[in-house]
């Protein structure tokens, strides 16, 4: 029983980076625009957010300057893409490319160093409950702040008035500029948002999760968030479902090693690839799941002249 | 549709792209020593010119662990025989198509003699040193030799073995952890000579074993090291290269080993002990050989006894007798008296693999296949 909890705990903490990155990759992509850059900008933000941990010994300040390395890529990347109308597909493209080889670049002196000790979390009271306490309470604050990000974004996306320009924009953006929204710059707004979501989580990994620096840590995982998004059907609920079905994956090969299961363990390191397959298959025997809830101006670059 | 306006703003865009380009190119970590020739080479009277020595990695230097380790001894070479050689190396080359491409320019660059430190460099230096006859090849933990290519190991499993002796002194659940890389004989022998050694202490105890296929990737290391860690294992050791496995144990209170270089800065309250791998005596004894030309093709296989291998910074807290069981231990190994695989060797599946007070051969070492009893499960792939 034991066991199982502690399986849950640690596929939360390895679903958490995912979590926060594909909301961030969602509020880009319901404004209509898809940043193929998320594995670049987690990257970035990991060693800012690694460097400012180390400078500072402070994990928050680490995860502000993480999201601010996002923020100022997706900036530019914004610049690029919103304003100057290049293609969205190989502009992310380079973004990722760029961020790999920028982190390392910069990453030199902070391989092999080693972050202040830190101080393990959990919730007072909630934590000492039989099986919940260690399933669920004894997270990093930042587990259930991606949980309130979930929240939060389900609410502004489908409950207030600028969610619904937001997603208008997502949808059709010369709608939206007849009626008066600034189109460009709420995408921008978008886009930068989703860079400092990014952001933290590629802080998360460099500075809670891993923790250390190293060359490409961030491992695939922008771009598995990026499958989260199509895998949710663009919903913030799905989206945080999703990671911890990763994340759940991820953690299960290794348990099941643990555990003496006969299994080639290659085999199971293929198994949460398999997994995005497999749904990204299922979602698409149902071409109206994807056409109802998927922006219909995803990748599409707004003149307003137009 | 495209007006001159948006030409100018395509084009600053693209000449920017070739700029970043441009610089992440001039990114790529050449080793900066090997760029320079030596510029007195044309002068009148030039001193004698350096004997050029090269080294080629598989991770970064600062990996704290393998690459490590290999750079101190490359530093000790430098050391020893000053400016009379001059090192070069290159890090971080894949196991790969690039690992031959990377021998053959350190080879026409002019060094005399060629290091490569991974299993998976084997094949693409055998075949380059067939193109360069005059140049020495060496190669770390392979088996395939040729009359300019000549192979050196370290005795890593007396390492683990006495590693071992402290985890089964120190583990209250009777479950150690290993992290394995890949199931091959160098791994294997270091699973079944920790279990061995903590069998000294408690003849029942179970180690169990994630692999993780890769060498370095320190967030599955420490996903792994958290999966044993809460299957109930309470002290591991990891047969990989970073810090991770040592880090993760901290964090949940468990106990761990440096492994490759002294880690114990990393967990000071996990860590229980470094193994460590010194090649330096080696490197300075390969490059004199080369230098002097009594390099000859050959096996080096040296371990604690030739002061290759040791296990440094053993915790206060572990307890005394385990402390001088372990100083027991390395004084027989130093003096040649102690083989780690001596029979008899039970696998998990009660097949002797070694008859009672045989001692182990090289040859039987290298074929290792198996699991010994206690470790727990089956090696992947294996039938």
């Amino acid at each position: 029983m034991n066991e199982v909890a502690l399986l849950i705990a640690a596929t939360i903490a390895s679903g958490t980076p995912l979590v926060l990155a594909g909301l961030g990759l969602l509020v880009n992509e319901k404004a209509g625009v898809l940043n193929l850059g998320a594995e670049g900008m987690m990257l970035v933000a990991a060693i800012a957010g690694f460097a400012a941990a180390f400078h500072s010994g402070s994990e928050w300040v680490a995860f502000a300057a993480g999201a601010g390395a996002g923020m100022v890529l997706a900036a530019g990347f914004g610049a690029l893409a919103i304003w100057l109308g290049t293609n969205q597909y190989a502009t992310g493209l380079a973004l990722s490319l760029f961020g790999a080889g920028f982190s390392a670049f910069v990453g030199v002196e902070y391989v092999g160093k080693k972050l202040a000790e830190r101080t393990s979390f959990e919730i007072p009271f909630l934590a000492d409950i039989p099986f919940f306490g260690p399933a669920l309470f004894r997270q990093h604050p930042m587990a259930y702040v991606a949980v309130l990000v979930a929240i939060g974004l389900a609410w502004f996306l489908y409950r207030s008035r600028s969610g619904l320009a937001l997603r208008a924009i997502g949808e059709s953006p010369d709608s939206a500029h007849s009626l008066g929204y600034p189109v460009r710059w709420i995408r921008l707004a978008a886009v930068l948002a989703g860079g400092a979501l990014c952001g933290v989580a590629g802080a998360f990994l460099s500075v809670a999760y891993a923790p250390l620096w190293v060359e490409g840590l961030v491992a695939g995982r922008g771009w598995i968030a990026l499958a989260l998004t199509p895998f949710a059907t663009w919903r913030p609920a799905r989206v945080l479902l999703g990671a911890y079905l990763f994340g759940g994956v991820t953690m299960l090969q290794f348990h099941l090693q643990g555990a003496g299961v006969q299994i080639a363990s290659q085999f199971l390191s293929m198994l949460p690839y398999l997994a995005t397959i497999a749904v990204l298959t299922l979602i698409s025997r149902n071409p109206a799941w994807i056409r109802i809830n998927m922006p219909a101006s995803l990748g599409k670059p707004f003149h307003p002249s137009a | 549709m495209s007006s001159p306006g948006k030409r100018v703003w395509l084009k600053v865009a693209a000449v920017a792209a070739v700029a970043v380009l441009a610089a992440c190119g001039k990114e790529e970590p050449p080793p900066p020593k090997a760029a320079a020739p030596a510029p007195e080479a044309k002068a009148p009277a030039p001193p004698a010119e350096p004997f050029k020595a090269a080294w080629m990695y598989v991770g970064p230097v600062g990996d704290a662990g393998w690459t490590f380790a290999h750079d101190q001894g490359r530093k000790s070479v430098e050391a020893e025989f000053g400016t009379k050689v001059q090192t070069t190396f290159v890090e971080k080359v894949p196991e790969g198509a690039d690992a031959e491409r990377v021998i053959r320019d350190l080879a026409a660059q002019g060094n005399k003699i060629i290091f490569a430190t991974s299993f998976g460099f084997m094949e693409a230096m055998l075949k380059v040193a067939g193109e360069f006859p005059e140049v020495k090849f060496e190669h770390a933990t392979g088996y395939k030799t040729a009359a300019n290519m000549r192979i050196y190991d370290a005795k890593f499993y007396e390492d683990a073995y006495l590693a071992g002796v402290i985890a089964g002194a120190m583990s209250k659940t009777g479950t150690l952890g290993f992290v394995g890389s890949f199931p091959i004989p160098e791994v294997l022998r270091n699973i079944n000579a920790f279990t061995l050694g903590a069998q000294t202490f408690n003849p029942k105890i179970r180690t169990r074993v994630v692999w993780i296929n890769t060498w370095f990737d320190p967030p599955k290391e420490s996903e792994a090291a958290q999966s044993l860690i809460n299957g109930g294992a309470d002290v591991l050791l990891q047969n990989t290269d970073s810090t991770a496995v040592l880090q993760t144990a901290e964090k949940n209170g468990k106990l761990a080993f440096g492994w490759d270089s002294d880690m114990s800065a990393f967990a000071p309250k996990a860590h229980l002990a470094s193994a460590i791998v010194d090649w330096s005596n080696y490197y300075k004894r390969a490059v004199r050989d080369a230098m002097e030309g009594t390099w000859k093709t050959e096996r080096t296989v040296w371990g604690v006894k030739e002061g290759q291998n040791d296990l440094i910074k053993i915790a206060d807290r572990v307890p005394e007798n385990a402390k001088q069981k372990v100083a027991e231990i390395k004084a027989a190994m130093k003096a040649g008296a102690f083989e780690v695989f001596t029979g008899p060797v039970v696998d998990n599946a009660g097949k002797e693999r070694l008859a009672k007070d045989v001692k182990a051969e090289q040859d039987w070492k290298d074929k290792v296949d198996f699991y010994v009893r206690g470790v727990e499960g089956k090696i992947p792939a294996a039938k």
